[in-house]
């Protein structure tokens, strides 16, 4: 029984008054910091790093693994309220999170938002305790043509975000797909349609372009017609979720935990799919999929709760491999090695009282999280009966704060205002944001993985299914799409018989 | 009027002078232009807060990240030359990048005043665990033989482990399969399932793995040792003693900032690589330090030419070759 002498061990470093200190300011601050729209958990914890200088290396470390999933959670926050995603694993939730907040159900979107991911956050820290190290071998299994596979796979799942036109969303990814090309290429260091400004050679940042094309396009819009706005803060409902609501949330919770965990582990950024690929299998599975995009619980309690468990899996390629699946954990690796741990595959066996100490602080933190968010919701829905005419330079200002301060560069803000006119058009055009979004987060890795793939078999596309774990996830990928199409090709040929 | 004109310009003299002896009297900003958490970035953080008690002032680190490092160092060298705005640079941004950027708008060795060589972390050539050879001999035979079947993995266009992974080659003659990835942790994955078959990196990214043994480590492209892998031969030892090379990280400030203000910034720099605490966390790192004649802006401004000379054929060459 190590897992429990081990989890012990953890517990015992975890629960000193000094840690759980730590934990909770940890917590508190990434709530706060989060909930500023744009400012994500990489923005907060660099800006916090020098504070923890002065810690013993494993309170900082749960410091700032606290601020990691209190910034993680208060992203969620702002996409449900002012829908706009502060990273790309809340896009999901503004479709549905978003609608509720309109319907007066805000309170009800986050508390079952932090109940799905304090149950989730469970969940993934004994997952992580028990299986973290078997599991890092199966996530090894993963080379470049598993990967791009992988967002194959993801792609499809973008037919399901669609809640009018699957011919507009197709078109959506398409254009998420092509400004993911925008930027330096792989291979040959060219600069590929950057313009001739810097700021583009390294690609277009997810921040600026989420907040240009939802929060910012969406306040346009607003401001078309106030009227519509202010029934919105009319009603607000009740603060939290109903033993109905409970219910209804309580499957989508545990699904979504379990693809999100699963996801989270692979060590190039899986965690990214995790609430899209949760959000599409409860949209497959309901009685009724019309629902979603307009203010279905299930589409924020599975998403959330499989964003959650992610956020937390991804620790197990850093603690078990030393190798950081994205910007966060890069920021963990660099605050460890600031600390003179050198993050690697010895540390579980060099610094146990860290590795287990962190692990105990995950289930900790969450257990803080809920405590903290819960009291807050009431203050966060009293908030959207602020008069719109003062909320929206607020959510502006704000914006283009936390957007100045992820590269402290002034570039970042033209760019949300120019994605902003762009995000203004598409509303009216009837386009969405959503699968757009979605085309961009996986285009980048997408290209990245086919190109490696296709360099390392020297340019044969049958290594894609040659190997068994890439053929498996293509298969499902075209069974998925094939049942997508299937009922429009069904309608249609309904239509051709009746002439 | 010409009195005035006098009398104002001797007022701006004295001034400055006064100036110079007052400063610092703000916080300084030493832009790092690379994301928080990686090598450069943990060094200035380690020298900065020494500097800090030294000068009696915050240095406070900004990263401007983007584009291998030059969309910082370019826009910290137009800042105001009146030393509070000072700038981390590296063998990258001030050796390797007129090579890898035609765009780029400054000139490593001219539209800068050097301020002095900070820590710099040595190069380990390294390979997959499964890897045939086992030593730099046998390894550099198998590079030969295998010719472009050889997969040799970097960090990205403009990173250190892509300029180094190109100097190895072209010392050693060889003409590998380049596969290229956005850092060093998404290629060391790949050379832990043996995908790839070896690479060049900084040995604060791979220190770990190969005292774990997932990966093989070949030598170390520096003249002694280190103290941090002490089993591991220099490459001159194992018989390639033209590759020595150094991640090396200095201070500058924008062109035109007062001498009196470089010369204070030098003192703290040295003083900073001098104390107890951040030499501890430098050996954790297996940093080396400069000795005391490396430490000088002159010599800061050698070796800045000197680089730039050493990468520009051989990257210009590669880049040529990669694009056809």
């Amino acid at each position: 029984m190590d897992i429990i002498s081990n989890l012990a061990l953890g517990f015992g470093v975890a629960f000193t008054v000094q840690n759980m200190f730590l934990c909770f300011i940890g917590c508190m601050i990434g709530t706060l910091v989060g909930v500023l729209p744009g400012v994500g958990p990489v923005a907060t914890i660099a800006m916090l790093l020098p504070i923890t200088f002065g810690l013993d290396p494993t309170g900082a470390l749960i410091m700032l693994a606290g601020i990691y999933y209190g910034a993680q959670y208060g992203g969620s926050t702002t996409a449900i309220l002012v829908n706009i995603p502060g990273e790309a694993t809340s896009v999901v939730t503004t479709l549905d999170g978003h609608q509720m907040a309109k319907q007066g159900r805000a309170g009800v979107a986050l508390g079952v938002s932090a109940l799905g991911s304090f149950f989730a956050g469970c969940v993934a820290t004994i997952f992580i305790a028990a299986l973290g190290v078997p599991l890092t071998r199966l996530a090894q299994l993963f080379g470049p043509a598993e990967y791009f596979s992988l967002m194959v796979m993801g792609l499809v799942f973008s037919t399901v975000l669609a809640r009018g036109s699957i011919l507009k969303a197709l078109l959506m990814v398409f254009l998420g797909l092509l400004l993911a090309t925008v930027g330096t290429d792989l291979e040959t260091g060219q600069e590929r349609v950057t313009l001739g400004i810097q700021q583009l050679s390294d690609g277009i940042d997810f921040a600026p372009l989420a907040m240009g094309i939802f929060g910012f396009a969406e306040i346009i819009s607003n401001l078309e017609n106030p009227e519509a706005r202010d029934v919105v803060r009319g009603k607000i409902g009740k603060l939290l979720p109903s033993w109905a609501d409970i219910k209804q949330s309580t499957l989508p919770v545990l699904r979504g935990t379990f693809i999100g965990g699963l996801l989270g582990i692979l060590p190039g950024n899986g965690a990214v799919l995790g609430p899209f690929a949760s959000y599409a299998l409860e949209k497959k599975i309901a009685k009724d999929p019309s629902r979603f995009g307009k203010g279905a619980i299930e589409g924020v309690a599975g998403p959330e709760s499989a964003n959650n468990a992610g956020a937390q899996t991804a620790f197990i390629p850093l603690l078990t491999l030393g190798i950081p699946p994205n910007a966060v954990m890069a920021l963990m690796v660099g605050a460890m090695t600031i600390h003179g741990i050198i993050p690697g595959p010895q540390v579980m066996t060099k610094n146990p009282d860290l590795f287990w100490g962190m692990i105990a602080s995950m289930w900790l933190g969450n257990a803080m999280l809920v405590i903290i968010n819960l009291p807050l919701i009431g203050i966060w829905v009293k908030l959207l009966k602020v008069p719109y005419r003062l909320m929206f330079p607020a959510i502006l200002i704000f914006c283009c704060i936390g957007i100045y301060s992820i590269n402290n560069s002034v570039e970042d803000v033209y760019f949300t205002a120019f994605f902003a006119l762009l995000g203004y058009v598409m509303i009216k055009l009837g386009f969405e944001p959503a699968p757009m979004l979605l085309g961009f987060v996986l285009g980048k890795l997408m290209e990245e993985k086919l190109r490696q793939a296709l360099i390392l078999s020297r340019g044969s596309f049958s290594t894609f299914v040659e190997r068994p774990v890439s053929a498996g996830l293509l298969a499902v990928a075209a069974i998925m799409l094939i049942i997508a199409l299937l009922p429009s090709i069904n309608k249609k040929r309904d239509i051709a018989f009746q002439e | 009027m010409k009195k005035i004109i006098a009398g104002a310009f001797a007022l701006a003299l004295t001034s400055t002078a006064a100036f110079a002896q007052a400063y610092p009297t703000k916080p300084i900003t030493m832009i790092v232009p690379f994301a928080a958490g990686g090598p450069t970035d943990i060094i200035a953080r380690i020298v900065a807060e020494p500097m800090s008690r030294t000068l009696g002032q915050q240095v406070v680190i900004e990263n401007v990240a983007g584009a291998g490092g030059t969309t910082g160092i370019t826009r910290a060298s137009a800042a105001a030359a009146d030393g509070y705005t000072i700038m981390m640079g590296h063998m990258g941004t001030h050796g390797a990048a007129p090579a890898l950027y035609p765009n780029l708008k400054y000139d490593p060795a001219k539209d800068f005043a050097p301020i002095g060589l900070a820590a710099g972390t040595p190069i380990i050539i390294v390979a997959r665990k499964t890897h045939p050879a086992n030593d730099l001999k046998e390894f550099i035979a198998w590079a030969k033989k295998e010719g472009d079947k050889a997969n040799h993995a970097h960090a990205g266009v403009g990173s250190v482990s892509h300029s180094t992974g190109i100097l190895l080659n072209s010392i050693m003659g060889t003409k590998p399969t380049f596969i290229p990835y956005t850092g060093t942790g998404p290629a060391l994955n790949d050379m832990l399932s043996g995908q790839v078959d070896y690479m060049t990196d900084q040995i604060v990214n791979v220190v770990s793995q190969i005292n774990a043994g997932t990966i093989k480590a070949f030598a170390i492209a520096t003249p002694a040792r280190s103290p941090a892998l002490p089993n591991l031969p220099t490459t001159k030892e194992a018989g390639l003693d033209s590759y020595e090379v150094s991640a090396w990280n200095a201070m500058f400030a924008p062109k035109g900032t007062p001498p009196e203000i470089v010369a204070k910034l030098n003192d703290a720099l040295v003083k900073g690589l001098d104390d107890a605490g951040a030499r501890k966390r430098f050996d954790e790192l297996g940093a080396v330090v400069p000795d005391a004649a490396g430490r000088t802006p002159a010599a800061l401004q050698k070796l800045v030419e000197s680089e730039v000379a050493r990468w520009t054929p051989v990257l210009k060459e590669a880049m040529a070759a990669a694009k056809k």
